[in-house]
């Protein structure tokens, strides 16, 4: 128990000084220097609670994802059945309880359209999995219903573009070292250190921008407009309100068909109208989207249309002359900043679903300071009181203990670094509990020994004995902190997993200095001295 | 060197000659805890109920001007504020629940939160605003239904353990400890009304922790003890057990007891909550190590001839110095 051979002692030599040495660049960098570049230096970030900055929790509907896969099929359906070698007719579409279903007009088709839906409906997964199921009721009736696996799938590709988005912009802000990360099923976690405007984030994030240009439906009865009834084939689509008054209100009727959407683009910029000086947002189309955009200005010149923003009408311009170039000026009553918020968020691409904030945490850089300061004084002054205690109750011993004291800090830190993990404000708290409870097992050896050289035993065997009868109690006290500390981990969000973190870091680094390192030193006091009575 | 020794070699007090005083105390005050605690409730914070809160620290005043500050926030239309003095008198947490419609239209939380800052700078210019936290309804259940998830699931994992590593009654008398200590810091907090948020969780789930450690260092010094006395009545055997230990208890004790108060005096005032949830943990704790996990024991009938004598290293070459002698 007592014996520990050169090589063992090299290599826990090694292992601490390993982990004290991945502290260095981050306490470093607290005292306002830096190592030499060139050298790897591990940090350890520090939560947003430290260092202020906003935390948005982004959640998408689940349902809007599978709404709009029926859309689409609906429309993918219609252009099968039309552009077939031989065209199949088919009655309407009806999108409703989830499925897509129709009528095939006549009934010996049924078969060819089946044949036509099979690219469809089988699933781009190499599985083999049907991402829909097809369905013959009644001889023609054909109903698709989307599988649970089409629909996880849809749901989770919709979500990994949804975070790439969320990425592009917020980097077109250009705060420093945002993380984005995907949740769950259906959630995004952003969180930006040191950001001054939440809200501005917040808007940009908000948007899905899905830009269309529809024609407005000019022979729709504005009385009809206004109770919100759409002649047939169109559709009511409200006004946006304006970001000056916030006032809203007012609709037009625009047609269902024959648009375009707005989402392949090159470019978008913020500028300004030359004539009237108000800001508005310039687009560049890549090609395919500039051709069918040049289509639909030729085809309806004289005509107005209507540029939709997130399914609201920002202006409806009545088209004067083709425009063949690619580039278009979207107008709207903007502000500069709007102007530009959606600039940046066209050039990122549109949401494929919509995001909303359903949880915010913002901490103001002040705070955050503030507390790593007094963090810092308490855990130093904690730490000064609790050595003394130490030396003045077991003297030499209490020296080892708080030698593992030291190196136990320096350790946490290391590994943390190395981790990468973030230090958060209940982490501090972990910290300064590890600590304490660090000691415990120290204590708990100390006193043992104490007890067995008031039984009479040797100082060799006393010290022995101290070890491998405090081990038991000191493995299965920490053996429940790992529980406790895991299913913190495991069903705590945000500051509890920061605290559980250190909490498992400090256990086992705990276990290392406090028990194995401390009994490598008094082995080698115990070699070297040969004390033949102990204080203690 | 004269070293400080807290506890005197051979202290023998005779700590369970009083148990059933003390298990009657305790139970009443488990049911006071969890009367006060459905009678007043929790003092529930954004985290667990929604809303938004806004912490503000006045920087030129002593002390926050909270009934004004509850008549101006009043008067905006957003309902009654809960509003909190907390760690020092100029710092305050001003609680709201979130307006109708918020969970359509985001926008309607922000310009609460605009709204209510700038009526506060308008009176005050020395107010900062340290932070706004806005949780959604939704949000708020998960987060409290995870929270209960994380601290049930501790409470009996670690049962589960400790029956395993020791006997049965063990885990029982683990497990009632643990109940008596959570319910009584729940208890405070209801009875202080002082906020109850996710950090508090945190703070419950560590003085199990600690609570379990002490717990674990008596039961073990028991099991030995069961191994060495196999003829010692009970009641003596867990006295002699726990007045073996508690050198050890109360040097332990103040050690954690000195970082604690350091956190709690000097530390950021934000984790006020939390660490003084987790030093009132450390008396409830040791206490119910010895007057709630150890007398059940008694009762529960726990008997030697479930241990098996094993002799260390130590004591086999020792007996056999003995015998040569």
């Amino acid at each position: 128990m007592l014996d520990f051979p050169r090589w063992k002692q090299l290599w826990l030599w090694s292992i601490t000084l390993l982990a004290c040495l991945a502290a260095l660049p981050s306490l470093v960098s607290v005292g306002g220097m830096s190592l030499p570049q060139g050298l790897p230096s591990p940090m350890i970030n520090l939560g947003l609670d430290l260092a202020g900055g906003s935390h948005i929790l982004l959640e998408a509907n689940p349902e809007q994802v599978k709404r709009q896969r029926l859309e689409t099929m609906e429309e993918d359906v219609r252009a099968r059945m039309r552009n077939a070698d031989k065209p199949i007719r088919i009655g309407e579409i009806s999108t409703k309880d989830g499925t897509v279903s129709f009528m095939v007009a006549d009934p010996g088709q049924v078969d060819a359209a089946r044949e036509e839906l099979q690219t469809l409906t089988s699933g781009a997964q190499l599985t083999g999995q049907r991402d829909w199921d097809l369905q013959v009721l009644d001889g023609n009736r054909i109903v698709l219903k989307p599988t649970q696996a089409g629909i996880d799938l849809a749901i989770s590709q919709a979500m990994d573009t949804a975070t790439e988005v969320v990425r592009k912009r917020i980097d077109a802000l250009g705060t420093r070292e945002p993380t984005i990360i995907r949740q769950g099923e259906n959630r995004i976690v952003v969180q930006v250190p040191g950001l001054k405007d939440p809200a501005a984030l917040k808007n940009l994030l908000g948007q899905t921008a899905k830009l269309e240009f529809k024609l407005v439906d000019s022979l729709a009865l504005p009385s009809d407009v206004a109770q919100g009834i759409a002649p047939p084939g169109s559709e009511i689509v409200p006004l946006v309100a304006d970001p000056r008054t916030g006032q809203t209100g007012g609709a037009i009727a625009v047609k269902r068909l024959g648009g375009i959407k707005g989402d392949r683009l090159t470019n978008a910029q913020q500028g300004f109208d030359q004539q009237t000086n108000e800001a508005i947002v310039t687009i560049t189309f890549d090609q395919q989207g500039g051709a069918k955009f040049a289509k639909l200005t030729t085809e309806n010149v004289g005509k107005p249309f209507a540029i939709i923003l997130d399914g609201k009408v920002l202006s409806s311009p009545v088209i004067n002359e083709p425009i063949i170039g690619g580039t278009a000026r979207i107008s709207g009553s903007f502000t500069v900043e709007s102007a530009n918020q959606l600039a940046i968020a066209l050039r990122s691409g549109a949401l494929p679903v919509d995001l909303k904030v359903v949880e915010e945490r913002s901490v103001g850089p002040d705070l955050g300071a503030d507390s790593i300061e007094k963090g810092m004084i308490a855990f130093g002054a904690g730490t000064l009181a609790l050595m003394l205690f130490m030396l003045i109750t077991y003297g030499r011993f209490g020296f080892y203990t708080n030698a593992a004291l030291i190196l136990n800090t320096l350790m946490i830190l290391g590994i943390m670094a190395i981790m990468n993990t973030t230090l958060t404000l209940p982490g501090i708290a972990g910290f300064v509990l590890t600590i304490g409870a660090a000691v415990d097992a120290n204590v708990l050896i100390n006193e043992r020994i104490r007890e067995e050289r008031a039984r009479g035993r040797k100082v060799i065997q006393a010290v022995e004995m101290g070890y491998t009868e405090a081990s038991r109690a000191i493995f299965d006290a920490n053996i429940t902190n790992v529980i406790a500390a895991t299913l913190m981990f495991l069903f705590g969000s945000g500051p509890v997993r920061g605290f559980a973190i250190v909490l498992m870091i400090g256990i086992a680094t705990s276990v290392f200095t406090a028990v194995t390192l401390t009994r490598m030193w008094v082995a080698g006091w115990l070699r070297r001295a040969r004390p033949s009575e102990l204080v203690l | 060197m004269k070293l400080l020794k807290l506890v005197p070699d051979n202290t023998n007090i005779r700590f369970l000659r009083w148990r059933v005083p003390f298990y009657v105390v305790s139970t009443l005050l488990i049911l006071a805890s969890w009367g006060l605690i459905l009678t007043k409730g929790l003092n529930l914070g954004v985290d667990f109920v929604g809303g938004q809160m806004i912490r503000v620290t006045f920087e030129r005043t002593a002390e926050a001007p909270v009934t004004e500050l509850r008549q101006t926030v009043g008067q905006l239309g957003y309902g009654e504020p809960i509003i909190q003095q907390f760690g020092k008198p100029n710092e305050v947490s001003i609680r709201m629940k979130l307006p109708e419609g918020s969970e359509q239209n985001t926008d309607l939380a922000d310009q609460m939160a605009r709204k209510i800052t700038a009526s506060i700078k308008a009176g005050h210019p020395d107010a900062r605003i340290d932070g706004v936290d806005s949780v959604s309804g939704k949000v708020s259940g998960e987060l409290f239904k995870t929270g209960m998830q994380a601290l049930i699931a501790a409470v009996i994992a670690i049962s589960i353990y400790i029956w395993v590593r020791f006997e049965w009654q063990f885990g029982v008398g683990a497990l009632y400890a643990l109940v008596h200590d959570v319910s009584l810091t729940l208890g405070m907090f209801a009875l202080t009304q002082m906020e109850f948020d996710l950090n508090i969780v945190a703070a419950i789930l560590t003085l199990i922790g600690y609570s379990l450690n002490d717990t674990i260092v008596v039961y073990d010094r028991i099991r030995e003890n069961l191994k060495k006395y196999r003829r010692m009545p009970m009641p003596e055997l867990l006295d002699l057990s726990v007045n073996e230990t508690l050198s050890r208890t109360i040097v332990t004790s103040l050690s954690v007891l000195i970082t604690l108060l350091a956190l709690l005096l000097l530390g950021p005032n934000v984790i006020f909550g939390f660490t003084a949830a987790i030093t009132l943990g450390i008396f409830v704790g040791t206490y119910s190590s010895v007057y709630m996990a150890a007398p059940i024991l008694i009762w529960l009938k726990v008997s030697s001839s479930s241990f098996v004598q094993v002799e260390s290293e130590i004591e086999r070459q020792e007996r056999l110095a003995r015998e040569k002698a």
